[in-house]
């Protein structure tokens, strides 16, 4: 009979090495990251000087300016100067967290940064608070679709989600409005708060709820939209996971079916989902441009869309900025939690 | 042997019941597209006699009830399928040959080409499509030349990634390495042996990307950057939206639009996961 | 052979079948075999012959769209069949266990070994964790793995490691029967050995009764008292090693034996065996194996054979006379 089994040396990786080699990952990724940020930069700025048409020459379609009035106006903004030295101040400037100012007024000042940190919290409550419903939504309906496939209730998750994920989410919102506001009178259409109705004025309690009978209707159809699409994915990842050995092994057991869903299959099915949840943070801001146009909602995406009618360059640039950064870095904490919760990467 | 591959996938969407439906939606669309206003008795850009001939909930003259200047909706809605599904086909054949093209290159050369094309591939995946479109549609001019163009030259992107990713595979087959030994060029080797082994899963994803550029295209005319002298759905939409059908309570207008878009969006849709399935080896097991 | 106490495991009968889009197949056909506490059972035949889908019937872990259409499977006189899904989950592990073909993914891969041995002993034992911990270890190193890779997750375990790892599972709550589907299948021979004396003496010790799976004939030699052999889902011939291996009697059977080479005669390829394995949804009439047959008659391919004794220990499913 053979002795006893010694394992090879290398089989047993002390912590210290792990850490260092995951210290070493998680370096190599800011390192990375950095870089893309960096062509970011340029490309905001190339972006935005190639394209044709500059305030000057909208400013001479709308108001009577003379030619002197725009020379100015372009002297003021440094649009005269030659490209180069054009982008040696916009990135002298940006590292002092200068973004310039805006060639429109947005009601909070003129200064890009200004503006855009007014505007940001109503897109962050909006965004956050759909994402959390639309995952809520999209694990259990994915799940239940993915466990019970090919029955009646998958058949009708499936077509609902992929309804929900094929329609526009401003045609959704047309719909709602209709039903709710037209209609039956029920919800307000507009704002993110009744005109007047200011915190101090009449008192935090009835400002939040009068903010949050606001937020119903476009909360309800970003978070539909989301949860449609995350429906999908749940069901597709639970269809892969379901077929998996280690699910036999556990129901051999003796695990009741619930149990086996729970501890075993929903662990790993979330994987690909938190992958899913932070990447699409960079593209839901995209959705949130038509949403807040529709319903008024004072966001960052309403603002990309008066900046973008107004040709304003510098608050274009500081938007897109913001939302090409906040993409990137999503990814990348995306990349690095998952790095923590699947312990084949953690350990390896 | 080709030509049975081929009979083989036609038999398998025939029997997949969704693909067949997806099939069935998109065909339908062609046809109203192509033939659809030789049926029509308004011309769409007919706009009504009188004022009473404005805002007509569907009645029997007007199917589909006027719009805001008297214009049969039906007619509208018609018309609008060729916009609409015109934009999208070339859209995604602009971002499949871009996709394809730099997937295959980058995937096949390896090395410092690889990875400079897979940073900019990464690069234009992180900037935000609708923003950046709008930019793009909203400085360039609103024809609809250029909503195809800005549209395929920003979504190449995850084709490229996907299509990288099966090159790696095709690579590393035997008859692939044999056909270098033998001293082929490197052009005659990507297009001639990696591009058919690549193209089913790129013909999956492109009815996907299709899918994704009527939403796009749908969206963008919504936000009033479509091209006025070739209305799509879309601008059924954002004209409703203008002159505030929503409030007068006036469905007629936008949710006929709505439903085409969601149909042609799911049919696409549909089409696409079934493709997926049978063309994509590794979902084959499932 | 006497019987004094109810066998460990009697299987009579068993039809499991499949639904599939064009009709039903019926993987396992009409199968007996038994086995007393303590004895191991090899189960052979080749890929598709219903050998895993029998073993899997026995807990009733068929996927979805298996069933059990017919027969008895009693484990300890209790009758399997005749419990609803609730009733036999007690039974699982805790009477019947498995280690399964492929331990690569059998183990979770997000969850620690030691918790996925320990998971069956709170379950069936009612231990707590920290106490179910302990014995999880206490069985890895039973195995030979060592106790501190209790922590460890699956994919830090070699093959090996990893297929021992799944045997001191299936060992967790004392079954009194362990059913190995190709334990060995996927690892290097010298490992092989090791997992096969491994099992031999954990057996002996805990006195188990083992089912062997495998299409490889040369493990049952070493391991197994009774072996038994199917084809198609029927079993052509059940006998002790010394009755297959030296005097066997069913044609499959005489040609699996001598598809093995031997070491002691002059190298040879050994004859495959020609045709292809029957359509399980519309068998043939009569054997099963007549078609493929080099001895077959009509009786073969018109009467279905039945088990007929050639002895205390061994039957055969075929008609034809046996010389020994």
């Amino acid at each position: 009979m053979a002795g006893a089994f010694i394992p090879p040396s290398f089989c047993i990786v002390p912590k210290e090495v792990t850490n260092l080699s995951q210290a070493i990952r998680i370096a190599k990724k800011i390192f990375y990251l950095l870089i893309t940020i960096f062509f970011v930069l340029v490309f905001n700025f190339v972006l935005f000087r190639l394209l044709p048409g500059s305030i000057s020459t909208k400013m001479a379609h709308t108001a009577h300016a003379n030619a002197t009035a725009l020379a100015n106006l372009d002297k003021y903004y440094g649009l005269n100067q030659p490209m180069v030295q054009q982008f040696l101040t916009y990135f002298t400037k940006l590292l002092h967290l200068d973004l310039g100012n805006t060639f429109a007024s947005y009601g909070g000042g003129t200064d890009v940064w200004d503006v855009m940190a007014s505007r940001i919290g109503p897109t962050v409550v909006l965004l956050g608070l759909a994402e959390i419903i639309a995952f809520i939504l999209g694990t259990v309906f994915g799940v239940i679709a993915g466990w019970k496939r090919g029955k009646v209730i998958d058949k009708t998750l499936l077509t609902s989600s992929l309804t929900f994920y094929a329609m526009p989410t401003f045609w959704l919102s047309m719909m709602l409005i209709l039903i709710f506001c037209t209609k039956a009178n029920l919800l307000p259409s507009m704002g993110m708060y009744t005109t007047g109705f200011r915190k101090e004025i009449v008192g935090a309690a009835a400002y939040y709820k009068d903010v949050a009978r606001h937020l119903i209707l476009p909360l309800a159809c970003m978070s539909l939209g989301l949860a449609g699409e995350y429906t999908l994915t749940m069901r597709s990842t639970m269809m892969d996971v379901l077929t998996e050995d280690y699910m036999t092994t556990a129901r051999a057991k003796g695990f009741k079916e619930g149990y086996v869903l729970r501890k075993h299959a929903l662990p790993n099915a979330m994987l690909p989902m938190v992958t899913l949840i932070c990447m699409n943070l960079g593209f839901a801001i995209g959705g949130a441009i038509t949403l807040e146009q529709m319903f008024s909602w004072p966001g960052i995406g309403a603002l990309t869309y008066t900046a973008i009618a107004n040709r304003d360059y510098t608050l274009l640039q500081g938007i897109f900025l913001l939302t090409t950064v906040s993409t990137i870095v999503a990814n990348f904490l995306a990349d690095i939690l998952y790095g923590f919760i699947d312990p084949r990467i953690k350990n390896s | 042997m080709r030509q049975v591959r081929v009979n083989d996938f036609f038999r398998q969407v025939r029997e997949n019941k969704s693909a067949m439906v997806g099939v069935c939606i998109i065909i339908f669309f062609l046809l109203v597209a192509i033939f659809g206003p030789m049926f029509l008795h308004f011309d769409v850009s007919q706009t009504g006699a009188n004022i009473r001939d404005t805002w007509l909930a569907p009645c029997r003259q007007h199917l589909l009830g006027t719009d805001h200047l008297g214009r049969d909706l039906l007619a509208f809605l018609v018309t609008g399928a060729r916009s609409s599904l015109a934009v999208a086909f070339f859209a995604t054949l602009i971002s499949m040959i871009i996709g394809t093209a730099i997937g295959i290159i980058s995937g096949y050369s390896g090395g410092w080409v690889d990875n400079l094309l897979m940073r900019i591939t990464d690069f234009v995946l992180c900037i935000p499509w609708l923003p950046l479109c709008m930019v793009l549609a909203s400085f360039m001019g609103t024809s609809i030349i250029n909503i195809i163009l800005v549209i395929g030259l920003t979504g190449w992107a995850g084709s490229a990634r996907l299509v990288r990713a099966q090159t790696l595979s095709v690579k590393e087959m035997t008859y692939v390495e044999r056909t270098v030994s033998l001293g082929a060029r490197n052009w005659h080797i990507m297009f001639r042996h990696i591009l058919p082994n690549v193209f089913p899963i790129v013909f999956a994803n492109t009815v996907l990307d299709a899918a994704g550029a009527i939403s796009t295209e749908t969206t963008l005319s919504f936000l009033g950057l479509g091209d006025p002298t070739n209305p799509s759905w879309g601008m059924i939409l954002y004209y409703a939206e203008a002159n505030n059908a929503v409030s007068r309570g006036a469905w007629w207008y936008f949710l006929p639009a709505g439903i085409c878009v969601i149909l042609v969006v799911l049919g696409f849709t549909l089409m696409g996961y079934a493709f997926d399935e049978i063309l994509n080896p590794k979902l084959k097991e499932r | 052979m006497e019987q004094t106490a109810p066998r460990l495991l009697e299987v009579k009968d068993l039809k499991t079948y499949f639904h599939t889009q064009k009709g039903d197949a019926k993987a396992v056909d009409g199968v007996s075999f038994s086995l007393n506490a303590g004895e191991a059972l090899g189960l052979v035949g080749e890929s598709g012959c219903g050998k895993t889908t029998a073993a899997l019937s026995i807990c009733r872990l068929l996927p979805a769209n298996g069933y059990i259409a017919d027969g008895e499977i009693l484990v300890d006189g209790v009758d399997y069949c005749k419990l609803n899904d609730k009733e036999i989950l007690p039974h699982r592990w805790k009477d019947v266990s498995m280690i399964f073909q492929g331990a690569m993914n059998a183990f979770n891969p997000v969850k620690t070994v030691g918790w996925q041995i320990a998971e069956a002993i709170m379950l069936h034992d009612g231990l707590d964790k920290k106490a179910a911990m302990e014995r999880a270890g206490d069985l890895l190193e039973l195995v030979e793995v060592p106790r501190d890779r209790v922590r460890h997750y699956p994919h830090e375990f070699s093959g090996g490691m990893k297929q021992r790892a799944m045997i001191s599972m299936a060992l967790a709550c004392n079954p009194k029967l362990i059913i190995g589907d190709e334990p060995t299948t996927a690892l290097d021979v010298m490992v092989q050995a090791q997992i096969l004396n491994l099992l031999e003496r954990l057996r002996r010790e805990i006195h188990m009764g083992m089912i062997l799976i495998t299409h490889d004939l040369s493990i049952l030699g070493e391991t197994c008292d009774k072996i038994a052999v199917m084809y198609a889902g029927r079993i052509a011939e059940t006998g002790s090693v010394d009755d297959i291996f030296r005097h066997a009697a069913h044609p499959y059977t005489q040609k699996l034996i001598s598809c093995f080479p031997d070491i002691s005669k002059r190298k040879e390829i050994p004859d495959g065996i020609p045709g292809f394995p029957p359509n399980l949804i519309a068998p043939p009439k009569g054997c099963r194996f007549a078609p493929r047959c080099e001895f077959s008659c009509d009786k073969c391919r018109e009467v279905d054979p039945f088990m007929r004794r050639l002895s205390d220990s061994h039957s055969v499913a075929c008609h034809l006379e046996v010389e020994k």
